[in-house]
């Protein structure tokens, strides 16, 4: 692994270790790029992740009531606002994304679908729509495409290529078969970054059912163990974890020049910088740009816009639970491996637009009720919880309008460990996306209702775990903050690099196209350096 | 009750009271632990309110044949909290107050009544997540669900029935995909 002077500015700084920041820091690398990578988190391995919440059986001292995710969230301080029921169900967690060498690679579900070419032009397909602040991207799918095919090479998506899809567990014969029986076309174990078959020298998936506390097996894509290792053997990667980027500083030619971090011991560091790529995750890289107000950059970098922070999206979620009177299991296997695609279409009959994709989903035993199901106690919930064997869950993953007060502050009424404001999150829902959640709700219900469900639950929206869009590409500076490569409207050597860039959300889980993205942009600024322009 | 156990045990000097029963034969735990004592030493709550707070959370998830022992865990996870922080051991023992000495005995009508008046205070909302965090969480709890929790060590569910569901048509191989063993 290199290590690069604090003093040397001619590397690129990457803020991030996730599907943006580890993959960009890869594809730099490997072409010969020095690449200083900031991660906040600590790192972890297959052998350190945790299926085991409790302790050993038959004590009484189990004293341990963390999730079993505490050793991977991010679970630093954030406020919220809206009227989203996050804001009433999760008050003190409004999002959910991780901090850790891997970022939220280590704890997705690995469902990696396509955009459609129709939902890159979302203005121009769904029309003016009061309360929302839509724009089309300003790149096209075609050229996207490109990109698409090289990241699911990469990741070994199944379904794509020659890499089979994953084989249909009990969870998804209760989906499949009630889709089905709704008519439904589309319905797959799905395009999953997960080996169907050993590949890349990763194992393949043996159905464990602990897809988001980290893959034991590694047959999970995550930079973790992919792109992470690859970019330290090329001997041009410092990969410096628990360091916490407070502040992105720049020269008086308005160049960004340096990052100032905290390392593993609290101490203040400040890492000289050619150019810097920001890839925190759409919270943390809108609260860092804000953080990096200065006399020159008032309103916080990159944001003569005033659109830094806005627009925030998170794609619309919800869980539906069908209980059967025969066992299903659905914690056995791969948790979020098949899908319907048919409702990812635009049609307004519906009463709304945009698309959403139906996704199969299981919880295990302690997180359903803490995520899982409505607010509720007694006879009622227990006895949801007492049908837990025969339990089998599916959720929305839709298309969220933006909304210009969607958006990211700084709350400086609460502040972090280092004395710095707080990210507050604010969502009110628009009336298009409560409409779509009702209708994906309805007809999620009315598969396992056409099969046979005792009963069926509505759960509540879930801390968000697709952030996005609070750094858009835009075509108009003046409507987002980057151009068709990640790199900001105002600083030339200032790029985004996460799913803040994504213009708008669509009814794809982002993943895919962040690293898509970031393939791209790795191109773009590796050109960019050759050509001599930045 | 082995009482022998309980009077060996070494107390703290901060022991304010002491929870204690037994594992019920014939209970999912007890074919593990048939008849095994257990205790929960407590450190900011009397053992009357111990008790209080193990039928609160039994009215909070009612799950009649769940061994006391998984609630005493909440029991337990609550005190320690509440031994933590004086300004939540003074909500939980307001609380449990208020509740008073004949919840315990009180129809489970009655409890939920209790209860659904005091549904919104912060002791009512801090005994309900602790209780469905640490309730559900526990090896008892698994056992009595069903839950078969770590997979990675038995090899995942490939060869362990993920795909054993017969009650339903299977899904053609168009749309999943091959076993891989």
């Amino acid at each position: 692994m290199a290590k690069i002077d604090f003093k040397d500015d001619s590397a690129i700084v990457i803020i991030g270790s996730g599907a943006g920041g580890g993959t960009l820091a890869h594809e730099l690398t490997r072409r010969g790029i020095k690449v200083v990578l900031l991660e906040a988190g600590k790192r972890q391995s297959l052998e350190a992740f945790s299926q085991v919440p409790g302790e050993a059986f038959g004590q009484l001292t189990w004293l341990d009531t963390r999730t079993p995710f505490g050793q991977l969230t991010w679970l630093d301080t954030r406020t919220q606002s809206g009227n989203w029921g996050v804001a009433r169900d999760f008050p003190s967690l409004p999002v959910w994304h991780c901090k850790t060498v891997g970022g939220t690679t280590v704890h997705w579900t690995a469902s990696a679908p396509r955009l459609q070419p129709w939902e890159l032009r979302a203005k121009s397909t769904y029309g003016k729509l009061a309360g929302a602040s839509l724009i089309d991207w300003p790149i096209s799918y075609d050229e996207l495409e490109k990109f698409y095919v090289i990241a699911e090479r990469r990741m070994g998506v199944t379904r794509r290529n020659d890499m089979p899809g994953l084989p249909a567990s009990n969870n998804f014969k209760v989906m499949h078969a009630g889709a089905k029986k709704l008519g439904y076309k589309q319905v797959h174990t799905g395009h999953m970054a997960i080996n169907s078959r050993s590949y890349d020298g990763r194992g393949f998936c043996i159905q464990q059912g602990f897809c988001v506390q980290g893959c034991k097996m590694g047959a999970k894509w995550s930079t973790l163990y992919t792109e992470i290792p690859d970019a330290q053997a090329t001997g041009n990667l410092d990969l410096r974890i628990e360091s916490t980027a407070t502040k992105i500083e720049h020269g008086t030619d308005g160049r960004v020049n340096a990052v100032v971090y905290r390392d593993e011991r609290g101490q203040e560091q400040r890492q000289k910088a050619r150019l810097v790529c920001v890839a925190g995750n759409a919270i943390e890289t809108a609260r860092l740009l804000l953080l990096s107000e200065s006399s020159k950059y008032p309103q916080g970098l990159a944001n003569s816009s005033g659109q830094v922070g806005r627009n925030y999206c998170h794609q619309i979620t919800g869980f539906v639970w069908g209980i059967f009177d025969k066992p299903v299991y659905s914690w056995r296997g791969a948790t979020l491996a098949g899908v319907v695609e048919d409702e990812v279409v635009n049609d307004p009959r519906r009463g709304f637009v945009g698309g959403y994709r139906i996704e199969l989903l299981a919880l295990d035993l302690p997180t359903l009720p803490l995520v899982g199901l409505p607010y509720g106690w007694g006879r009622d919930f227990a006895s949801i919880m007492e049908s837990y064997r025969n339990l089998a869950g599916m959720f929305i993953n839709g298309e969220d309008l933006p909304r210009s007060d969607n958006r990211i502050t700084l709350n400086s009424n609460v502040k972090d460990a280092y004395g710095l404001p707080v990210a507050n999150v604010h969502v009110d829902e628009h009336s298009n996306d409560q409409a779509m959640r009702k209708h994906a709700q309805g007809q999620m219900s009315r598969m396992y209702d056409a099969i046979g469900a005792k009963r069926v639950v509505l759960g509540p929206t879930p801390p968000a775990t697709h952030n996005l869009c609070t750094a858009r590409m835009s075509a108009d500076p003046r409507d987002g903050v980057t151009n068709p490569w990640g790199q900001t409207h105002d600083i030339k050597n200032l790029f985004i690099s996460d799913g803040s860039v994504l213009t708008t959300p669509g009814a794809a889980n982002p993943t895919l196209t962040i690293v898509a993205l970031a393939l791209r942009q790795a191109e773009y600024i590796s050109q960019q350096i050759k050509a001599g322009n930045i | 009750m082995d009482e022998g156990t309980i009077h060996r045990r070494d107390f703290l000097k901060t022991t304010t009271g002491l929870l204690t029963g037994m594992v019920v034969a014939g209970s999912p735990l007890g074919l593990i632990a048939p008849g095994r004592a257990w205790a929960v030493d407590l450190t900011a709550f009397t053992s009357s309110e111990a008790a209080t707070l193990m039928a609160a959370a039994r009215t909070i998830a009612p799950h009649d044949k769940l061994d006391d022992a998984a609630y005493a865990l909440v029991v337990q996870a609550v005190d320690s909290d509440a031994t933590k922080d004086g300004n939540t051991r003074k909500i939980l023992r307001e609380g449990l107050s208020r509740l008073g000495a004949e919840f315990i005995k009180a129809t489970e009508t009655d409890r939920v009544a209790a209860l659904k008046k005091v549904e919104s205070s912060e002791f009512f909302q801090t005994v309900r997540r602790k209780t469905l965090q640490v309730l559900y969480a526990s090896p008892i709890a698994y056992a009595y669900f069903g839950y078969e929790g770590e997979a990675f060590s038995k090899g995942g569910y490939v060869l362990r029935g993920f795909n054993d569901l017969r009650w339903l048509p299977e899904v053609p191989l168009e749309d999943s995909g091959p076993v891989p063993m």
